[in-house]
């Protein structure tokens, strides 16, 4: 039997500011990751990133993640992208300050 | 100081359109990111965990007051109010927004600054002893040679596409304050047993995932021969490593898969076929460089304020037991202004900070600053009269800790709090260490203590020339911490050893208190410093102390 698929999500980093975002179903880059799509299946998650790599002009750097599913939706597995959600741990700076828009 | 001329000035402008228009291409689609990688890395632009970096190069560390105000506008006007400084002698702005970094670039042309060659497989930014020009040991200022090499380095055609990246090291004194043995090339001006001045020509030092210390190639180059000599050792590096293999690119792998004996035949071979072609050219350059490095004029004045101010408040006069240095002329001081106060992220300073010591430097330090690879700012110049003012000012500005050298004086890369490529978080681990240590207030009594963090394997940190080496690693998606002991990055460089298993973030301050307060009850006595006493006992009481519960395991 081949090894479970561990959920993933498309993640990559805004172009114009860098900042951490998320794919979301609906095709909306969402700088909240409650807000991303959770791909179960393997063959669509490359689908996703293959389609989220060719929005070359709304981010850089996309890749999977893993992610689980959390109360509010997708959640960080690794610390790295726990990082990712909230920003630098040595000042108030990035998402834990900047209240993202609702998207 | 050196000034553009019209050339570097030409050149800097015309580099700034040129990433302005890749910028443009980039914003509206034109250029995939897969395209604009390497354009973007060319001009010291990454992208991090969170946000953009811009990395501008301090070269050989040196910086007049106009460049320090402007690096503190650049931080209020399109970052969030300070900048980083690191051990590479750059200073790193967090979060720019991509389509500013083109006016930031133009901001840092205003003032003779640029991010060129910052990154990517090039020659990167030359850096020097940060006490150039002042140190009382010192036989010459490396900073004229610097700069030629920085002319010679800058877009050379040949050197844009190196196997990896190329990091040169330059120091003018026999106390290595500028990790020479850490670079792929380090100089060291020596003189020769005719009293000549030249240059002692170190390769294939480096840290990373390999570390290892550079090695001798030739004991004394002549001034003359210099720049064809280091471009020689380019060229065969050039054609000679791998570019297979990204963790066996570096000079350090070539020479130590050919051989050192190999690499300086082929060496000398290609620099006595170069050597002619440079026909005189570098030397008068390099003569009219070296004006612009002339000392400043030092002037004689009493320093009885000076002593009584010492007497007088104990403050001041810890601050000068440790952040002061001897400088080579009568009455004068080198000031190291620390950017460690405890608890706070090493190297960062904000605009405000960098205009009150642009402000000192202008009143009291005939207009030279410096930034020093262990992440502080220096004051070259200062005589000392002036230093009571100096640190009344510095107190103000919060720019006062006397820990230089000490325990809480670390060096920390970003880790994983910005950098994309990190395991562990670093910035933490340092300021809780160093917040410790002001809690126990015995770092002065541990005296000197070089504790250095990086937040993965690429060793940013310095960990492995740390004589406390702390390298955060990702132990099954959990930070765990690694420690190396007895590493030293001066002329005596040694890669640390490793002490043993990891600690987790919550493990690893007390780990480094035992050992610190351990070592207290091993040294001989209070002049015997922690690096002394690892190399007199060696590693295994330093592992009782580290692993106690193990030790008492093992007698049961
Ligand atoms: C975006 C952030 C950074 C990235 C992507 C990065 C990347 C790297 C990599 C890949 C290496 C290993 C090179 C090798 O072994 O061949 C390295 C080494 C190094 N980097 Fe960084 N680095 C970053 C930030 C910094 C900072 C902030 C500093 C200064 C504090 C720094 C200074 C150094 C030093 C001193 C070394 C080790 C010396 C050597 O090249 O062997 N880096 N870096
Ligand atoms: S050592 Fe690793 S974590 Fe630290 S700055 Fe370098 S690449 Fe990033």
């Amino acid at each position: 039997m081949p090894p479970r698929f561990t959920p993933k999500v498309v993640t990559a980093n805004a172009l114009l500011d860098g900042d951490a975002v998320w794919l979301t179903e609906d095709d909306h880059w969402s700088p909240l990751m409650s807000r991303a799509e959770l791909i179960t299946d393997e063959a669509h998650a490359d689908l996703r990133l293959l389609q989220a790599k060719a929005r070359a002009s709304e981010i850089a750097g996309a890749y999977l993640a893993d992610a689980r599913l959390g109360a509010d939706g997708p959640e960080p597995v690794h610390f790295r992208e726990a990082f990712r959600t909230r920003g630098p741990s040595n000042y108030p700076h990035g998402k834990q300050v900047e209240t993202p828009p609702q998207t | 100081m050196y000034v553009y001329n019209d050339f570097d000035e030409t050149f800097v402008r015309t580099r700034v359109a040129q990433f302005r228009g890749q910028v443009e291409r980039r914003i509206d689609g034109s250029l995939t990111e897969d395209e604009f990688k390497p354009l973007r890395l060319m001009n010291g632009l990454y992208l991090q965990l969170h946000a953009y970096m811009l990395r501008v190069a301090v070269p050989y560390g040196t910086l007049n007051p106009a460049q320090m105000r402007q690096l503190a506008m650049i931080a209020d006007r399109w970052d969030k109010g300070y900048g980083h400084f690191t051990t590479r002698q750059n200073i790193q702005y967090n979060w720019p927004k991509l389509g500013d970094v083109p006016d930031m670039l133009e901001a840092l042309a205003d003032v003779g600054m640029h991010a060129i060659q910052t990154s990517g497989n090039t020659i990167r930014n030359v850096t020097a002893d940060h006490f150039a020009g002042a140190a009382a040991d010192e036989i010459e200022d490396p900073r004229a040679i610097a700069e030629l090499l920085r002319q010679w380095s800058t877009d050379h055609p040949e050197f844009q596409f190196l196997p990896r990246k190329f990091k040169i090291a330059v120091t003018g004194a026999a106390a290595d304050r500028a990790v020479t043995r850490a670079h792929d090339i380090g100089l060291v001006v020596v003189r020769n047993d005719a009293g000549e001045v030249g240059y002692q020509v170190i390769v294939g030092g480096g840290l990373g995932r390999t570390p290892m210390v550079g090695k001798v190639l030739r004991d004394f180059v002549s001034k003359a021969d210099l720049l064809p000599y280091v471009e020689a050792i380019v060229s065969v590096y050039n054609l000679l490593g791998r570019r297979d293999n990204k963790y066996k690119a570096r000079i350090k792998i070539t020479l130590h898969e050919n051989g050192i004996e190999t690499i300086r035949d082929l060496v000398e071979d290609r620099f006595n076929a170069i050597r002619a072609g440079f026909g005189g050219y570098d030397q008068t350059l390099l003569a009219e460089i070296e004006k612009s490095f002339a000392p400043p004029a030092f002037v004689t004045k009493a320093t009885d304020g000076y002593e009584a101010a010492r007497l007088a408040n104990p403050a001041f006069r810890s601050w000068t037991d440790t952040n002061l240095s001897a400088h080579k002329a009568a009455g004068y001081a080198i000031v190291s202004i620390s950017i460690k106060k405890h608890g706070a992220t090493p190297g960062d300073a904000t605009s405000d900070q960098m205009r009150v010591m642009a402000e000192l430097a202008d009143r009291y330090g005939h207009g030279e600053l410096r930034i020093s690879h262990e992440q502080n700012v220096i004051l070259p110049h200062v005589h000392q009269s002036d230093l009571p003012a100096v640190y009344a000012a510095l107190r103000k500005a919060d720019l006062a800790t006397a820990n230089i050298g000490l325990a809480s004086d670390i060096i920390a890369c970003p880790g994983m709090d910005y950098c994309a490529l990190a395991t562990a978080r670093s910035i933490p681990i340092a300021q809780q260490i160093a917040t410790r240590f002001d809690e126990l207030k015995i770092e002065h009594d541990v005296g000197p203590l070089k504790i250095k963090i990086s937040g993965c394997i690429n060793a940013c940190g310095h960990h492995h020339v740390g004589h406390i080496g702390i390298l955060g690693l990702d132990r099954a998606g959990v930070e765990n911490y690694q420690i190396t002991l007895g590493g030293d990055g001066s002329e005596m460089t040694t890669i640390g050893e490793r002490a043993g298993p990891g600690f987790s973030a919550d493990d690893i301050v007390p780990a480094i208190e035992r050992l610190v307060t351990g070592y207290l009850d091993l040294r001989r006595d209070p002049s015997e410093t922690f690096l002394q006493t690892y190399r007199r006992l060696g590693l295994a009481p330093f592992k009782t102390l580290l692993y106690p519960s193990e030790d008492k395991a093992d007698a049961a």
